[in-house]
Order: C-alpha cells, then structure tokens, then sequence
C-alpha cells in the first residue's frame, strides 16, 4: 500500500449491519437515520426490491430490499430489523432493510482490501472491499451499485 | 466593494425592468406621442443604468446610458419616435438580455461592446439634433450624447444653480451681501467609489464652515446626514473668503472627486417653481467655460443624473406608478411555508382520526377540532394565495415576440391577449411560459396564412393571435387561438403515414379527433419546410408532456379554413387537493376529486362485455369498467356476487368506471411526490400521508383512461 497513505493514516468509519449470516459495512457519511422497522407501503408495477414506501416524519422515503437485490431470500421482519435511510447523491433519500445494526467500526485504509474487479461472482459486484476488524470480516457494501436501478 | 451577495436582487430587478421596457417600447410603437410611456420608459432606462453601474457591468451601463440619452432627447420633443428607431431599441433591449442571461450564468457580463447599437443609438441622436448639434458632431461620440443630454439638465453641473430661494434667504442674502460678505454657490460631488458619502458630506460642511456660514444645501441638511443623495450635493453658503479658498478647504476632504462653485446673485437665483429660463444660463457662461476643462469626463454621468432627477421631480403623482406594499420573498421560504401548512394538515387530519377512535368524542373536542379545521383550511388557502402570481410575468412578453415573428415570416399578425391577472402557482407560471410559447409560435407559423392567401378567402389581411386565461372551477384555462387555416386533418394523416406513425387503413377509419391527436405524437411535424419559428419536429409532443407534468391538459378544436384553438387547462394549485379515499383489497388509495365524474352502485348483471372487455352503460353512455385490484395487482376481498362500487372518472371527453371494493370518505390530502427512485409506475401520480401516519398513493385516473 501507499506509504504516503499510510502516514496520513485515513480512516472510515462504518455502521457495520447483518444480512444472515454475513456482516456488511456501510460508509457512514451516506447515513443519514436508523429507524426501527414499520408499515411499508406497496407500490404496484416497480421492480422487487422495491418494497415501497414509508412515512419518514411527514416525508414519503422509498424503500428497498438489498437481500432481493443481491439475490439472497427474502427480508423476514423480526425484532431486530431496521431501515437505514440513506443519502445518495443521485436517488436523493432511500431506505434499505437491514436484519440488524451491529455496531459503528472505525477502519483504518490499510485494514480495508479493495475489491478486485475481475471476480466473475455476481454478488460481488456489490462490494467495494473487505474490512478486517478484530479478526472479522466485514464485506463493506458499494451502495452505489446497491442502490442502482435495475436496467 | 463586494456586491455578489446582492446580485439575486440585481437579476430580478434587471429583467423586471427589461420586461417593463419592452412592454412600453411596444406601446410607444403604438402611439409614438405618449409622454406617459416615453416617460416610464425613461425611467426604467435610467434606473438600469444605475443598477448595471453599481454592479460594475461597464458594458450593460454604457448601452443603457445611450438608450437613456435616446429617450432624454424624444422627451424633450428634440428626437421624434421612427420605426427605425424602435427596431434599433428592441435589439439594445435583446444585447441587455444577453448581458443579463450571461451575468447570471457566470457573474460575467460577457465581452461583446455591442458598439455597432451604440453608434447606431448615437446616430439617432444627432440626426434628431439637426442643425444645433452639427459643431459638437465631429467631437467624440462620448460627447455626443453628453452634450445632448445637457439642456434637459438645465443647470448641468453647477446644481446650486437649481436651489430655490425663499423670500426670507433672499433677504438674509442681501443682508449679508450689503455687509460685504459674497454668497457662493457651491457643487460638491463625491467619488463613485465613496463608500461612507455622508461622512464625506460632513467633513465638507465642517471645512466650508471655517470659513463661511452655510444657508442652504440641497437635498437638506438631514437628508445628507442620511445618505439619501446619489453623487452630488449643493450648498448655498455666506462668506467672507474668497471662492477660490472655500473651493480649496472642500476640495481638501478625501475621497471628493470635485466641487464647483459661482458666485450668486440673490435676485437672478431660481424662484420656486420656476423652470431654468435662458437668461441665466446666459449669466452663469462663462463660468461654465472655466468649467469645463477640469471636468470634461464628468459631465456626462452628471448631466444625465440631473436629466434624471428633474424627471423624477417634475412628476409627483401625476402619472406615478402606485407602488404596491410588497415583500419579496425567496421562493423557497414559501416552500418551506407550504409544507410547514401541510404537516399541520395531516396533524389535523390525524387527530381527527385520534378522536373518532377513541370514541370519547365529546361535544368539547368535537368543536375545537371543528374550529381548527377551519382554521387550518384558511391558512391553507392563504398560504396557497400566497404563491398564486398573476400569469401576466409570463405572457407579457409574447407581444413583443409576436411582433418579432411577424417580421421573420413576412405574415401580417396581431396577437389579442386577455385574463393576464389571472393567478396560477407560481411554479406552474414559470413552467407554461414555453409550452405557450409554443403554440404560439405554431399559430403565426403553421396556423395563419400569407396575407394574400387571406385576401383571397374573403379575411381580414392582418392574421389574429388570441391568448385568453381565465379561471373555470378549480382549474385555470389557457386558450390559445388563431383565425387562420385550421388543421388539415388530411394532411396530416398523410404525413402520419409517410412517417410510418399509422398505416394506410389506420388511416381510413381514424376520426377528426384522433387525427389531430397524431400532432402531439413525438417526431411529427407537417411544415415542409423546416422554418427557425417552428417545425423541428420536437414541439406539440413536448408542449403536451410538460402541460401533463403540470397535471393539466391540452385540447385541440380546430375548423378547416376557419382556425384553430388550443386549450390548456390547469389544476389550480398543486400541493393539496381533495381526494377520495378507496379501499382496495387491503390497501388505501386516494383518487383526486377533480377527475371523478359519479359514483355508481352497479350490478354484476349490468356488466355487458365489448370487444371482450367489460363495459356498463350509464345514462346512455357506454364506459369502460376498469377493475383497479387487477391493475395494482391486489387481492379484491370484494365477493364477487356483490355490487360494485364503480367510481366514474373523465378525462377530457373520455370516461372511464373504475372498480374499487369500498369507499372510505373524501379527505383533503397533500400530494408528495414518490420521489425520482420510484418513477416506473405511471398509474401512481404521488403519495400522501394519512392520519394514522400511514402512506396512501394516489391513483392518476388520467394515465388509466
């Protein structure tokens, strides 16, 4: 790695979240509220992972499925089931469903392995590299192709 | 001196002036003499000017300054109103669009001199001059217009001169001169630059003061004191010095670009009231000579500030303008506003629902509750007014294109323009300017014939344009209509074909109505040849797509060789609207109220098919039923023997039934828009959030026709 880099000694900080079995970070400058769980409103004609939509304090927030998006079963809402609302630059406010909110990381660059883009594994087009945290692994999520529209 | 933070209010008020300008220039067109306009387009000219120098836009001051000493001139009867002219006016007024258009892109007025408008600007002037100016021609064409601009002056730059004495200075004057004492008068004028001028004024009242006593100043003492005088002012001061020291002493004060001084004579000073008359400008000559070496470069802001503030003075009240009492508001304030009124529209509705649950409801409650609705609905409907303007800041400026259109194609028009105080959103106003435009341009350019084709059919040689607004219900109305050819539905089914939109048979059994609609398809256009009016073949497709953003629709009626109108019709506001709430399997949708046309309780008996698609006939009307859960992809709960709860909606002349399983109750709701991540579904035209805090979509019944 960039010694330059290291020097400077940049760090990330990420909500780290669980989606089965496997943990996923998500960059915390997109992060703009945790919310517990509620109503979704159905939206007809839209693709899947678009489960609908919910009233964030008098705002209508779309939402989505990233487990429907990444092609794993579908969302069971428990207890610990959340919806982060993200901020994206392009799509504006959006909602994802996560099945918990572990806790908040702070990585340094040199403990985050990017992500080799010749992977031929479709579910890795969502990733952008893999953090190592007290002997952990979390896959830090790409949520701008997360969030991206199906074509 | 940093003035970004002012360029916002300097854009708006540039292209209010500009409007204005044009606006009046068109009327002067009509009536060449009215001092009226002559006079408010002076005015809007000068103020310009002044704006564009404070800004530093050297280039838009320089141009407006012309335009100003063009109009200074026609004011004083010295330059009479020609065609010519007002072609040369317009296009200084286009160079000022595009110093402004490029000003707001990038805080830079641009490079461009216009010096070809300039000359011709200054040639006007001098031959309007004749004779008189034929010394000061051959001189720099900065003077030109200097020199012109002059005599409205009166007094130029020795200002005092324009001090009205009363009987009692008068008398004070005489008094000190028997004593031996001299009464001068005196021009101080400050720097561009001078940023605390009555500072400035004050250390020059304190340094005359040494030595002389001072009588009178104009503007007053305490106007000086506050700030309120542009560059200059005048004093007229006793003195026992000489004019040369008390010249000295102001002169000494920073920041004091120049005085000028004279001696006075009580008796020939201006009476009140009275207009500078040639004897003393005679008298004050030969100090004008001395003058005006120093001051060369100086004369001309001056002299035409002078024109101006004698305009301003020499009008109070007749012909003034009422000034409205108004604020201006940032747009997004009012946003903000709006949606503040519409959270506090769902608070209401959900205590609504909070105490009809609870059953509690005691006559108390019942009443508050009923009081703030009240309550809530007249803000609402304040706050809506609020942001309702008059469509006449958009359509005013269709004249003046109408004129220019004329010109290009070579056709004989006249647009009639009607209901411009009629009041819409104001973003619905901004957003119809082009669409109008449009049709407007399509009017002149396709609608109205050559004068001779119009001679030939028996019609007036001069083609009308009309542009009516009005309001009808909750919806506002725009028509748009011409007196021309009307639209050939042959042709264009022809053309339809030739583009390969329909086929030869389509063709065959296609009514007038679908004929016309074929002109809002995408990629059509009948003109043959591709003119830079119309006719690009992007246009009607456009004009409609945005109308429909608007949630409005466009209409066409048109008669073969007797014209064609364009109606457009407008929901009144945007944000909140009255719904009707339906329950559909498990879900709650809103459908706006303005669409729906009845509600029926139908039979399933009374269903008949056509063309295998369910119909019922209503009153003689065969209308579609459409069954919503099927559509939205839901379950009915709805037993299938039961009657149906058919809700009638229209668009335009269509009709359509759509089934729902129960009806929940009208409710006012305040659309939200889903947001641009979920665009796909057209069916649904917003959301809304209900009492309980849940999201309700509402159903577009326009895109289920």
């Amino acid at each position: 790695m960039d010694t330059e880099l290291k020097t400077v000694g940049e760090t990330t900080q990420f909500i780290v979240i669980k989606l089965g079995d496997e943990q996923y970070g998500i960059d915390i400058k997109y992060i703009d509220n945790i919310v517990r769980m509620q109503h979704i409103t159905r939206v007809p004609k839209v693709d899947a992972y678009l489960k609908g939509v919910i009233n964030l304090r008098g705002e209508v927030i779309p939402v989505m499925s990233i487990r429907i998006k990444m092609g794993l079963e579908p969302d069971v809402e428990t207890k610990s089931s959340r919806i982060i609302i993200l901020k994206m630059e392009q799509q504006g406010t959006i909602g994802v469903i996560v099945d918990e909110v572990k806790e908040v990381v702070t990585l340094e660059n040199d403990q985050i392995e990017k992500m080799a883009y010749d992977s031929k594994d479709d579910k890795n087009s969502f990733l952008c590299g893999i953090g190592k945290c007290d002997g952990g692994l979390i896959s830090l999520l790409d949520l701008n192709s997360v969030v991206l529209e199906n074509v | 001196m940093d003035v970004s933070q002012y360029l916002e209010i300097f854009l708006d008020e540039t292209s209010e002036h500009l409007q204005n300008l044009n606006t009046q220039i068109l009327a002067l067109e009509q009536d060449p003499g009215n001092m009226d306009t002559i006079n408010e387009i002076f005015r809007a000219a000068h103020s310009l000017k002044g704006m564009a120098g404070t800004m530093g836009y050297k280039r838009m001051q320089n141009l407006t300054h012309d335009m100003e000493n063009v109009f200074s001139e026609v004011r004083n009867g010295n330059i009479t109103v020609k065609a010519s002219m007002i072609d040369v006016l317009f296009q200084c007024l286009d160079a000022l669009e595009e110093y402004t258009t490029n000003i707001r892109e990038n805080a830079d007025e641009g490079t461009n001199d216009n010096e070809p408008l300039i000359k011709q600007l200054n040639d006007i002037l001098n031959g309007g001059d004749g004779g008189e100016e034929e010394a000061a021609a051959p001189k720099q064409e900065e003077e030109a217009p200097a020199e012109a601009a002059a005599p409205s002056g009166a007094n130029g730059d020795k200002k005092w001169l324009d001090i009205k004495l009363g009987d009692s200075e008068r008398s004070v004057l005489k008094g000190a001169i028997e004593e031996g004492k001299k009464v001068y008068g005196l021009t101080v004028k400050v720097q561009e630059s001078c940023i605390l001028k009555a500072a400035r004024a004050f250390l020059v009242f304190k340094a005359i003061e040494e030595t002389s006593e001072i009588l009178l100043s104009n503007p007053s003492a305490q106007d000086i004191e506050d700030e309120k005088f542009e560059l200059d002012f005048s004093l007229i001061v006793i003195s026992g010095a000489e004019l040369d020291q008390v010249i000295a002493a102001a002169k000494n004060v920073s920041e004091i670009e120049d005085v000028i001084g004279g001696v006075v004579d009580p008796d020939s000073a201006a009476t009140p009231a009275e207009e500078a008359e040639p004897a003393k400008a005679e008298e004050t000559k030969p100090a004008a000579a001395e003058k005006k070496a120093p001051a060369p470069a100086a004369s001309t802001p001056a002299a035409s500030a002078a024109s101006g503030k004698k305009n301003d003075e020499k009008k109070p009240g007749a012909n003034k303008p009422v000034v409205n009492r108004t604020v201006r508001v940032d747009i997004e304030k009012l946003d903000t506003l709006m949606n503040l009124v519409s959270e506090l529209i769902i608070a209401k509705n959900s205590l609504v629902s909070a105490s009809a649950a609870s059953g509690t409801s005691s006559t108390a409650v019942n009443e508050q509750i009923e009081y703030l609705e009240s309550v809530t609905t007249s803000l609402h409907e304040s706050v809506m007014k609020v942001r309702m303007v008059p469509i006449e800041s958009t359509v005013s400026k269709f004249p003046r294109m109408v004129r220019d259109l004329q010109k290009k194609l070579g056709k004989k028009m006249e647009l009639y323009m009607s209901g411009e105080e009629t009041e819409l959103d104001r973003t619905v106003v901004d957003e119809i300017g082009d669409p109008l435009m449009h049709l407007l341009r399509n009017s002149a350019d396709h609608g109205l014939e050559s004068a001779e084709v119009r001679k030939e059919r028996g019609k007036p040689e001069v083609g009308s344009i009309f542009l009516d607004a009005y309001q009808d219900g909750n919806n506002v109305i725009i028509e748009v209509r011409d007196d021309g050819n009307g639209i050939d539905t042959q042709a264009v089914r022809n053309k339809a074909i030739e583009k390969g939109i329909i086929t030869p048979e389509q063709a065959e059994n296609m009514s007038e109505k679908d004929s016309i609609d074929l002109l809002f398809h995408a990629g059509f256009s009948t003109a043959k040849v591709v003119s830079d009016v119309s006719g690009r073949g992007v246009g009607l497709d456009v004009v409609k797509s945005k109308i429909e953003a608007l949630s409005g629709e466009v209409e066409v009626k048109s008669k073969l060789g007797e014209g064609s109108s364009w109606i457009i019709r407008l929901p009144l506001t945007l944000a909140i609207i009255q719904a009707l709430m339906v329950d559909i399997g498990n879900e709650k949708y809103a459908i706006s109220l303005g669409s729906i046309q009845t509600i029926e309780d139908i039979a399933p008996s009374e269903v008949k098919f056509v063309q295998a698609k369910e119909v019922i006939q209503l009153r003689d009307l065969v209308i579609p039923l459409i069954r919503l859960n099927e559509i939205l992809d839901v379950e009915s709960k709805k037993d299938p023997n039961d009657n149906l709860v058919v809700v009638v909606v229209k668009k335009g002349d269509k009709q359509a039934g759509l089934v729902v399983d129960e009806l929940i109750g009208q409710q006012e709701i305040v659309i939200k828009s889903l947001g641009k991540y979920i665009s796909k579904c057209k069916i649904i035209s917003g959301a809304t959030v209900l009492g309980d805090g849940e999201v309700a979509l509402i159903l577009d019944a326009n895109t289920l026709i």
